[in-house]
C-alpha cells in the first residue's frame, strides 16, 4: 500500500496465520496433534491450545464470545481511550482474591479418562467388558455431558446452537428450530498472538510478553504467579490455568518449530491443507492508534493499515533500520499471509471488535451460501445464482459478518463475491474454456492475479503455504539456553522421575531459505 | 519485668528454648528458606489458584480471608511493634487503645476466621481440590488455622469476656526484644497459655512460610499499577532496538 504521507515507525515482524475455512472438514487432526504435543499433561487435561468448533454453536468454553459476561478484550471508554473490558489496573488488583469473570471448569468441560484396565482385567463372563468414563479430576465414575467439540457437526443444535452469542433474536430461534436446514462450518481456533494482546496487558506479574522478533505471545513460566487475570482478559479464552502447577499456559505457536523454520504442529498436520503461515511486517508505533479506532467496523481496515508492504523499498529500508534481517525481509515478500490479508484482501480477522488486533485470519467459507443456493433449488456453479444469494441471504451473511467484520455485511459479501468469481473463472479455465475475465474484473482481480490466488487457495503447495524463516544464528546462544528448559514444565516433585525437565528434541538448526530446505510435500 | 544486669541469665532453660532459640531458628529458616526457594524454585512460586475447579465458596471465602488478614496483620504491627509509651505520647490512652483494638480486632479476626473456614471447607469437601492439595498445603492449612484460632481465642478469652490482659506489657516486649537482638524471654514466660501458644504457632508458621504457597505474598503485583500495558521481550541476546513513542517496555529476556 502506498505510504507516502506518513513516515514509517518502528517496523516489527510477526509470524501470522491464515485459515481457509472452506477447506476445513472438521477432522480435529490439528487439535489432537496439538494436544499430544503440548497439553497431554496433568493440570491441562481440559485445555485445547487448538480446538475446532462447529458454527453456529456456543463454542469452547461455552459462550466465550459473550463479552458482556466474560469481559474479554478491549473497549473504548467515554473519552475514546482504549481500556480493558475487565476494568482498570486498580480494579484488577482488587479482584485478585476472587476473579468474578473467570470461567469455571464446568464452562469448559470435565475432562475424563476411561477404565481401560477393565477391558483386560475383568473376570470372564457372558458380557464384553466396557471401559467406563472416569473424571480426570476426581477419579470417580462420571457421566460425560459436555466436551470441547460437543456440538460437532451441529450435534445438539436444537438444544444449544441458539445460545451462540453471534446469533440474536429471531435468528437464534430459527437456527434452533430449523437446524437441519441451517448452515454449518468449522472454525479452528488457536491463540491469535494479537498485536495488542489483552492477556499481556492484564498480567499483574508482567509474566506474559510478546516476542520482539516474531510476535509470538508467551507466558514466562518462571514469572507467572497464578493471578489468572489473563484468562479473563483474553476474549478468545485461549489462555488456560494449569490447575496442577498453578500457572497460566497458552498456545506457543510451536515456537521451537518456528525458530527452526518449521510450521506449527497444527499446520503441519492439517489434513485439509487450509493453514498458511508467513510473515507480516507492521508498524509497531501505530498499533495503539489502530486498536482505538472509534468505529468497530473500521477496525479491519485500521489493522490492515498497520501492516506494511514488504515490496515497498521504503518499508524495506525502515525494516532494516529496525534490525529485521535480510532473509526475513525476503520471506516477508513471499508471505502467503500478506497476499491473502493485504494484497487480495480475502482473509478477515476473527472478531476485530475485541480490539486486540488478532493475527490469525480466516478466509470466510463460501459453503454456507452454496448450501443455501442448492437448498433453494439454484445452481451452485452459476455465479449469478451465487451472487444473488450473497446479497439476499441474511442469516449466513450476517452471521459471518458478526464473526469476521464486526457486523459489516458488505465486506463479507465482497470477499464471498471474490471467491465466487474466482471459482467460476477457474472452473471455466479447468474445463478448457476461456473464462470470463469480466467477472474477475468486477471483483478487482486480473486474470493473472486470479490464477495466482487460485494457486494459493486451491493448489496450495506446502512451500507456498508455509514460508517460515528460521531464527537467526546470532541468536544461537539464546536458543541453546532454551534447550535446557521446557516452556511448560510439569508439576510434581523436582527430584523424581529423572528430573522434571522434558527435552523437546527440537534441533536448533538454521534452515536455508525454503528453496534449499524441505522438499515439496504437497 | 526483670531489672537484673543480663535478663537472659535469669531465664530458665525451657524459657530460653521456647522464647529465644525457637524464634531465632524459625526466623533463620524463614530468611534462608526464602533465598533458597527464590533462587531454586521460581516455577513453583505461585498462588496456586484453584478458582478454576471451585469458585462458589472461593468467591466469598478468599476475599474475607485476605482482607481480614490484612487488617489482622496491621493490628499486629501496631500492637507488637509500637510500644505503649509511643501511643500514649500520641494521646491515645490505654483504655481507648484497647477498646479500638478489641473492636477492630474482632471484626478483622471474624472475617479472617470465616474466610479461612470457607477455604478449608472447600479444600476438604470438594474432591477435585482435595486431590490437588499438596504436602505444603497439608502443612500450611492446619498451621495457619491453629495460629488464627489460638489468636482469636486468646483475645476472646482474655479481652472480650475476661478481665482484660495487657499483652503490650509482656508479649510485645518479648517480640520487640527478638528483633532488637536483646531477647527478653522473661517478658512472655508468664503470659497466659493461649498467648504463648499463639506466639509459638506463629513462629512455626514463619518457619514454614518459604516452603508453602504463602510465598505469593511477596509477589503482590503492586508494580502493575505503573507498568506499561504492553510487554515486549526479546528472545535473543542482541540489544533491544530503539523503541519510539509506543506504550511498550522492552526488558531484556534472560531466558525463554
Amino acid at each position: 500500500m502506498p505510504r507516502g504521507e506518513a513516515t514509517i515507525g518502528h517496523v516489527m515482524a510477526q509470524i501470522a496465520m491464515v485459515m481457509n475455512l472452506d477447506k476445513c472438514i472438521g477432522c480435529h487432526t490439528c487439535s489432537v496433534t496439538c494436544k499430544q504435543t503440548w497439553t497431554n499433561r496433568p493440570g491441562v487435561e481440559y485445555a485445547w491450545f487448538n480446538n475446532v468448533e462447529t458454527k453456529p454453536g456456543v463454542g469452547y468454553p461455552r459462550r466465550y464470545e459473550d463479552q458482556e459476561r466474560w469481559k474479554g478484550g478491549w473497549t473504548l471508554d467515554a473519552k475514546g481511550r482504549l481500556v480493558l473490558r475487565s476494568g482498570g489496573r486498580a480494579e484488577r488488583l482488587l479482584s485478585l482474591f476472587a476473579n468474578p469473570d473467570l470461567p469455571g471448569i464446568e464452562d469448559y468441560y470435565e475432562p475424563v479418562t476411561y477404565d481401560y484396565d477393565n477391558l483386560v482385567s475383568a473376570p470372564a463372563g457372558p458380557d464384553a467388558p466396557v471401559a467406563r468414563p472416569r473424571s480426570a479430576l476426581t477419579g470417580e465414575p462420571t457421566a460425560i455431558t459436555w466436551g470441547a467439540n460437543w456440538e460437532d457437526g451441529l450435534g445438539g443444535a436444537p438444544e444449544h446452537a441458539g445460545g451462540d452469542p453471534n446469533l440474536t433474536g429471531e435468528w437464534a430461534e430459527r437456527v434452533r428450530f430449523e437446524f437441519e436446514q441451517t448452515f454449518l462450518f468449522h472454525l479452528p481456533r488457536l491463540c491469535e498472538h494479537c498485536l495488542n494482546p489483552a492477556c499481556v496487558s492484564a498480567c499483574p506479574s508482567g509474566a506474559m510478553y510478546k516476542r520482539v522478533e516474531d510476535g509470538i505471545v508467551l507466558v514466562d513460566q518462571n514469572r507467572c504467579r497464578g493471578w489468572r487475570m489473563c484468562v479473563t482478559a483474553c476474549p478468545y479464552k485461549k489462555v488456560y490455568v494449569n490447575h496442577a502447577t498453578g500457572k497460566a499456559e497458552k498456545c506457543t505457536f510451536c515456537f521451537p518449530r518456528i525458530e527452526a523454520g518449521l510450521p506449527t504442529v497444527c499446520s503441519e498436520t492439517c489434513v485439509g491443507r487450509l493453514r498458511y503461515l508467513g510473515l507480516l511486517l507492521y508498524d509497531a508505533d501505530r498499533v495503539g492508534e489502530a486498536a482505538a479506532t472509534p468505529d468497530e467496523r473500521d477496525l479491519l481496515e485500521a489493522q490492515r493499515g498497520v501492516f506494511l508492504d514488504p515490496h515497498d523499498p521504503e518499508v524495506r529500508a525502515a525494516a532494516r533500520e529496525s534490525g529485521i534481517p535480510e532473509d526475513w525481509l525476503d520471506a516477508a515478500r513471499r508471505s502467503p499471509v500478506y497476499d491473502l490479508v493485504s494484497r487480495y484482501k480475502v482473509a478477515l480477522p476473527l472478531h476485530p471488535e475485541y480490539r486486540t488486533l488478532p493475527m490469525v485470519w480466516y478466509v470466510p467459507p463460501l459453503s454456507p451460501i452454496l448450501d443455501a443456493v442448492s437448498g433453494a433449488g439454484g445452481d451452485q456453479d452459476d455465479p449469478d445464482h451465487v451472487f444473488a444469494a450473497v446479497t439476499r441471504l441474511r442469516i449466513p451473511l450476517d452471521y459471518l459478518a458478526n464473526l469476521f467484520t464486526a457486523g459489516d455485511t458488505d465486506i463479507v459479501a465482497g470477499v464471498l463475491m471474490k471467491l465466487t468469481a474466482l471459482r467460476s473463472y477457474m472452473r471455466a479455465r479447468s474445463l478448457g474454456e476461456a473464462g470470463d475475465e469480466a467477472v474477475l474484473k468486477a471483483v478487482g482481480l486480473t486474470a493473472r492475479e486470479g490464477e495466482d490466488l487460485h494457486r494459493l487457495l486451491a493448489v496450495a503447495k506446502y512451500r507456498e503455504r508455509y514460508v517460515v524463516p528460521a531464527a537467526h544464528q546470532e541468536d544461537a546462544a539464546a536458543l541453546t539456553a532454551l534447550e535446557n528448559r521446557c516452556p511448560v514444565e510439569s508439576s510434581g516433585d523436582p527430584g523424581s522421575a529423572g528430573g522434571r525437565r522434558v527435552m523437546l528434541g527440537i534441533p536448533t538448526q538454521r534452515h536455508r531459505p525454503p528453496d534449499a530446505s524441505t522438499g515439496e510435500h504437497a | 519485668m526483670s531489672t537484673t544486669g543480663h535478663p537472659l541469665a535469669a531465664a530458665s532453660g525451657g524459657d530460653l528454648l521456647l522464647w529465644v532459640a525457637v524464634p531465632y531458628i524459625c526466623l533463620a529458616v524463614f530468611a534462608v528458606g526464602h533465598v533458597w526457594r527464590y533462587r531454586h524454585d521460581q516455577f513453583g512460586w505461585t498462588t496456586h489458584t484453584s478458582q478454576l475447579l471451585e469458585h462458589r465458596w472461593l468467591r466469598w471465602g478468599s476475599p474475607l480471608f485476605h482482607l481480614g488478614a490484612f487488617m489482622v496483620i496491621a493490628g499486629h504491627v501496631v500492637g507488637l511493634a509500637v510500644p505503649a509509651s509511643w501511643t500514649e505520647a500520641a494521646g491515645i490512652g490505654e483504655h481507648a487503645y484497647h477498646t479500638t483494638a478489641v473492636w477492630a480486632g474482632s471484626v478483622a479476626g471474624t472475617a479472617m476466621v470465616a474466610g479461612l473456614g470457607m477455604l478449608c471447607a472447600r479444600r476438604l469437601l470438594t474432591r477435585r481440590i482435595r486431590l490437588g492439595t499438596d504436602r505444603s498445603d497439608k502443612l500450611l492449612f492446619p498451621l495457619l488455622s491453629a495460629t488464627v484460632l489460638l489468636g482469636i481465642a486468646a483475645t476472646a478469652a482474655h479481652n472480650l469476656v475476661g478481665p482484660g490482659y495487657d499483652y503490650r506489657a509482656t508479649v510485645s516486649v518479648w517480640f520487640r526484644g527478638i528483633f532488637g537482638l536483646q531477647p527478653r524471654p522473661e517478658a512472655i514466660s508468664d503470659a497466659p497459655l493461649l498467648f504463648q501458644l499463639h506466639a509459638l504457632t506463629a513462629c512455626l508458621l514463619f518457619a514454614a512460610w518459604p516452603f508453602t504457597r504463602l510465598v505469593h505474598v511477596w509477589s503482590a503485583p503492586i508494580g502493575y499499577l505503573v507498568r506499561p500495558y504492553l510487554v515486549y521481550r526479546r528472545r535473543a541476546t542482541t540489544p533491544p532496538p530503539v523503541s519510539r513513542g509506543t506504550a511498550a517496555s522492552v526488558p531484556r529476556a534472560d531466558h525463554l
